[in-house]
């Protein structure tokens, strides 16, 4: 039975499950109804001068009939009394001894970064998470990402609070900025003991077509706000890698950023997230979720054989490399599994629109065949069709040569030229332009024109 | 055993007639409009004998432009809502979707198709009009799904029109024939009604064209003429006792149905003779209307039949029973019918044969034929220089709809024999197009 539970900088938790600060963590009834629910820790909402919202707070974007693949807020800090809040933290806290409670803290002076930091750790927090990085509301006062943008203040924020701090500091960073290892770098001069990242993304989540207005509409005006769910994921991955791999960090990372299953979760873990934490996806199908995380986790581990979460940590990191270090000589051409394929041609247009024209039709049979000496091995048939398993990518090198574009930068072997005989494409086979006019024009047509539209016998004749 | 009870009111008539592509609402259409994988050279537009732009028309609904969706259906086929619900999609469009290959559920293209022309026709907005006058004069024989797509188009490209029509609505078999089931009266004339705001043409019903004297007339007054007439009466078998009182024809009990619903009463035994559509639907509808048995006979084996799988499967699923090897050889009865006395029969070389010493009688009160239409060959008669095939069907050109006399022009069931109304629709857009080639090529004056 693999060990779920982890020890993150010194904070102990059943398992690496964490809501992130946000509305899930607005209050003591919520938090206990998570880790009742199954959840290892929380972030408590952050806490600071209570602040005024807005109504109308949330934006989301729907792909197709998906709902909420991405998220976006304009609410600021929480909005109850600090006293409040802590009263709740220490009940939350007796009741659940064994499961994590962090104080996320947002507040200006060096005076007030200290009354707050001692009367969390007063209410029991078992760790504080520096919020510098709410990309509205609070950044035009000098505080969230304003403060996380700028890698000298940050840290100077960071050594106050490691004046007073008793228990392990995490410092949350936003991802509204260029280089993310600069503010983690920071974190880390000032004495943190970890890093929480990605913050959300500034973002218009869309603009009602009606009211010519950003969403969320507040009295038919809206603003920019933080952009979450499963959208970021990718950029959320990118970012802990860089924090992870860079050697002047070397902190533990709680990821954050599109976690809403299982696999979310170890792929921040793989890419050097010790914890992770979660907010969408909690407030799009509330706290049940961890059943599967959980104990999709846990299969996953049985599977691959490790024993604690610490066994995964970072795993792909080696993995990830730089452009210039890639083996150009590795080779993969797409394979169409005929007795898959169901005749959609999605490939064959992507192909021949989107890529490399590597995919012909043949009479009598809608399923396209690969020209392979024309197929540059890019993925994108594969990434389009609809059939699982159907197109696969299949290795054509043998394996013998490994040679990167680093080691041909060294060679003197790379393309300096703008008519380098060395450039990769400089042999590839591409179509006259004109051979484009009028190409199956009679299969592109509308449905109703094709009638009237005889279907040519021969190829259109090429224009000169 | 009757899975129904005889309706006794409109609203028991719905029930027992519930439709079987009922209309989608916002939610199952945006989930449904989401799985279109919009194909290249779509097999779905190869299968629709209209040719719409369906992955096109699907896109457009998931996007909110549902104004735009009703427009790439009503381009290619102006039967589109209509067409939504009685096609039988499943060996068209959605038996041509390339999910059925991966064995997931085709695309539901006709209630989507439906679901984007209902709520345009539902707006009242227009999206058509009347071309810019041609001066020409063009008259439509039969208010069918032939005629009334005749007409639009020939509106669209500028000509007059006028339309006559034997009976008292217009969509002919759309609204006399099909299985209530499939389409309702009010929507199937809530369709023409919308058309015809949109394209101006006249209507006139109780209006056949009947006489050598109303073809001259036409002639006279009309630069050409457009036949939409379909098909005739359900044809006679020459069985003894075919006249008695409870023998109908399939066209003619249908008719009554669409007509006066519940206020219609079929046999508590009823005997189908036939294997096509029109045997099927009479079947179920007899079964929908609280006959408590229900036979269907046919000729040949169950695999011979005509009609499509899943309009057998709907008849076995109200509980007809299906016959088979079997022929009529009397209705019996005396004056009225009590029963119907088969043969067995095997087929040998294609060839049905009557197995002598085998007849049996089926007691029933009902015996309703749906053994074809005839074709309309007397009136065609009228017309000079008009030739028919050997079966009855108005020859005719497949690029113009141009038949054997010039001047006239023809498309649906009277030219391919009877098809679906999604042929009649395709066919007549064709033909108008003919119709225009021909008008714009003569000279006015003569
Ligand atoms: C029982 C039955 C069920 C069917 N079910 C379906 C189905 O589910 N789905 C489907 O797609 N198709 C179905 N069809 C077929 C479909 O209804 C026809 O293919 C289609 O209606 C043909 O259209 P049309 O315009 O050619 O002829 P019709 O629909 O027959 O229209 C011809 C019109 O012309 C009028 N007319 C005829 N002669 C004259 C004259 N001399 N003067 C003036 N008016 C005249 C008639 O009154 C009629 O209104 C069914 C047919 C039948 C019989
Ligand atoms: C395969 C690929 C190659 C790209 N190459 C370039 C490039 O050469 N120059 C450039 O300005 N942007 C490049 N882009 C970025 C796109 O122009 C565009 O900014 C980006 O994809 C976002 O738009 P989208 O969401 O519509 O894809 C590339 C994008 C892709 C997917
Ligand atoms: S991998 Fe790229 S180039 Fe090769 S066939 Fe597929 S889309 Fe074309
Ligand atoms: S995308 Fe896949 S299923 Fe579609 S035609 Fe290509 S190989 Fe076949
Ligand atoms: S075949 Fe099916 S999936 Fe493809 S475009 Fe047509 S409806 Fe869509």
């Amino acid at each position: 039975m693999p060990d779920l539970s982890i020890n993150f900088a010194g904070i102990k938790s059943p398992n690496p499950f964490w809501l992130a600060s946000a509305p899930p963590t607005n209050s003591g009834y919520q938090v206990m109804k998570a880790f009742d629910a199954g959840w290892g820790g929380a972030v408590w909402k952050t806490l600071g001068v209570p602040v005024v919202n807005v109504s109308s707070r949330y934006g989301g974007v729907n792909y197709r009939d998906k709902r909420l693949i991405g998220f976006n807020n304009i609410e600021l800090i929480s909005d109850r009394p600090l006293s409040d809040n802590l009263r709740e933290i220490e009940e939350v806290k007796k009741r659940f001894p064994q499961h994590a409670v962090i104080a996320s803290l947002m507040v200006q002076s060096r005076q007030e970064w200290h009354d707050i930091v001692r009367a969390s750790q007063d209410a029991g927090a078992d760790g504080l998470e520096l919020n510098f990085g709410c990309p509205h509301g609070m950044c035009e006062r000098g505080m969230g990402s304003a403060v996380g943008q700028e890698p000298n203040v940050l840290r100077t924020i960071v050594e106050w609070v490691m004046e007073v701090a008793t228990v392990p500091v995490i410092v949350k960073l936003t991802p509204n900025i260029s280089d993310i290892t600069e503010p983690a770098l920071a974190a880390r001069q000032g004495g943190a003991n970890a890093i929480s990242l990605i913050n959300t993304i500034q973002s218009i989540v869309g603009v009602d077509l009606d009211q010519f207005s950003p969403y969320p509409i507040v009295d038919g005006q809206g603003t920019n706000g933080g952009y979450c769910g499963p959208a970021v994921k990718p950029i959320a991955l990118n970012m802990v890698k860089n924090c992870a791999q860079h050697p002047g960090v070397q902190l533990p990372i709680s990821g954050i950023g599109g976690i809403e299953n299982w696999r979310d979760a170890v792929e921040h873990i793989l890419l050097g997230a010790s914890s992770v934490q979660v907010c969408t996806a909690a407030m799009h199908f509330g706290f049940g979720i961890i059943r599967e995380m959980t104990s999709g986790l846990e299969q996953y581990m049985r599977e691959k054989g490790f024993q604690t979460i610490q066994d995964m940590v970072g795993r792909a990191l080696p993995n990830v490399k730089h452009w210039e270090e890639l083996n150009l000589h590795y080779k993969v051409t797409a394979s169409i599994n005929e007795q898959k394929c169901i005749g959609c041609q999605l490939c064959y247009t992507a192909c021949e629109d989107g890529a490399h024209q590597a995919i012909r039709l043949n009479e009598g049979t809608r399923v396209p065949e690969i020209i392979d000496e024309n197929c540059v091995g890019c993925n994108l048939c594969s990434l389009v069709c609809p059939v699982e398993e159907c197109i696969t990518m299949e290795r054509r090198d043998d394996g013998s040569r490994h040679e990167t574009w680093q080691q041909r930068t060294v060679a003197g072997n790379i393309p300096t030229e703008f008519e380098d005989e060395r450039a990769g494409g400089r042999h590839h086979w591409v179509p006259e332009p004109a051979a484009a006019l009028g190409k199956e024009k009679h299969k592109t047509l509308p449905g109703k024109a094709r009638q009237f539209e005889p279907v040519p016998t021969s190829p259109p004749v090429v224009r000169e | 055993m009757a899975e129904y009870s005889p309706p006794t009111s409109e609203q028991e008539f719905q029930a027992n007639f519930a439709q079987l592509k009922p209309r989608m609402n916002r939610t199952e259409a945006m989930l449904e409009s989401s799985r279109c994988l919009f194909c290249f050279d779509a097999p779905c537009i190869q299968a629709c004998p209209s040719g719409i732009d369906i992955p096109q028309f699907i896109r457009q609904i998931n996007t909110g432009n549902v104004t735009g969706a009703a427009r790439t259906i009503y381009e290619a086929n102006y039967f589109g809502n209509a067409c939504g619900k009685v096609c039988p999609t499943e060996v068209l469009c959605e038996g041509a979707c390339v999910y059925n290959l991966q064995d997931v559920k085709p695309i539901e293209i006709g209630r989507l198709q439906s679901f984007a022309t209902r709520a345009q026709m539902d707006s009242g907005e227009a999206l058509f009009g009347p071309g810019a006058p041609t001066g020409r004069r063009v008259a439509v024989v039969g208010a069918g799904p032939a005629g009334i797509s005749c007409a639009c188009e020939l509106r669209a490209l500028g000509h007059e029109v006028d339309v006559f029509e034997a009976k008292a609505q217009p969509s002919g078999l759309t609204v006399y024939g099909v299985a209530p089931y499939k389409i309702t009266n009010e929507e199937t004339l809530a369709e023409m009604a919308y058309l015809q705001g949109q394209f101006g043409y006249s209507v006139y019903y109780h209006a056949p064209i009947a006489s050598r004297a109303d073809v001259e007339k036409l002639e006279a007054s009309y630069d050409a003429v457009f036949l939409g007439i379909g098909l005739g009466s359900t044809s006679t078998l020459g069985l003894p006792g075919e006249d008695s009182a409870g023998c109908v024809g399939a066209v003619e009990f249908i008719e009554q149905l669409r007509q006066q619903h519940h206020a219609i009463a079929v046999g508590r035994r009823v005997v189908v003779l036939g294997g096509g559509n029109t045997a099927m639907d009479a079947a179920s509808e007899s079964a929908r209307m609280g006959a408590e048995h229900v036979t269907l006979a046919y000729r040949r084996s169950k695999a011979d039949m005509g009609a499509y799988d899943f309009e057998y499967d709907l008849a076995k699923g109200v509980g007809v029973e299906g016959l088979f090897n079997v022929a009529p050889v009397e209705i019996t009865g005396n004056g009225k019918v009590e029963g119907v006395r088969f043969v067995r029969t095997a087929t040998t070389g294609g060839q049905v044969q009557p197995v002598p010493g085998s007849e049996f009688v089926v007691p029933c009160d009902m015996v309703i034929k749906a053994t074809g239409q005839s074709k309309q060959t007397t009136f065609l008669g009228l017309i000079d220089g008009l030739q028919l095939d050997a079966k009855g069907r108005i020859i005719l050109d497949s690029r113009t709809g141009q038949t054997t006399n010039p001047r006239y022009f023809a498309a649906g069931d009277a030219g391919n024999g009877g098809a679906e109304v999604v042929n009649a629709t395709a066919e007549a857009k064709v033909a108008a197009r003919g119709i225009h080639e021909y008008l714009m090529s003569q000279d006015l004056s003569s």
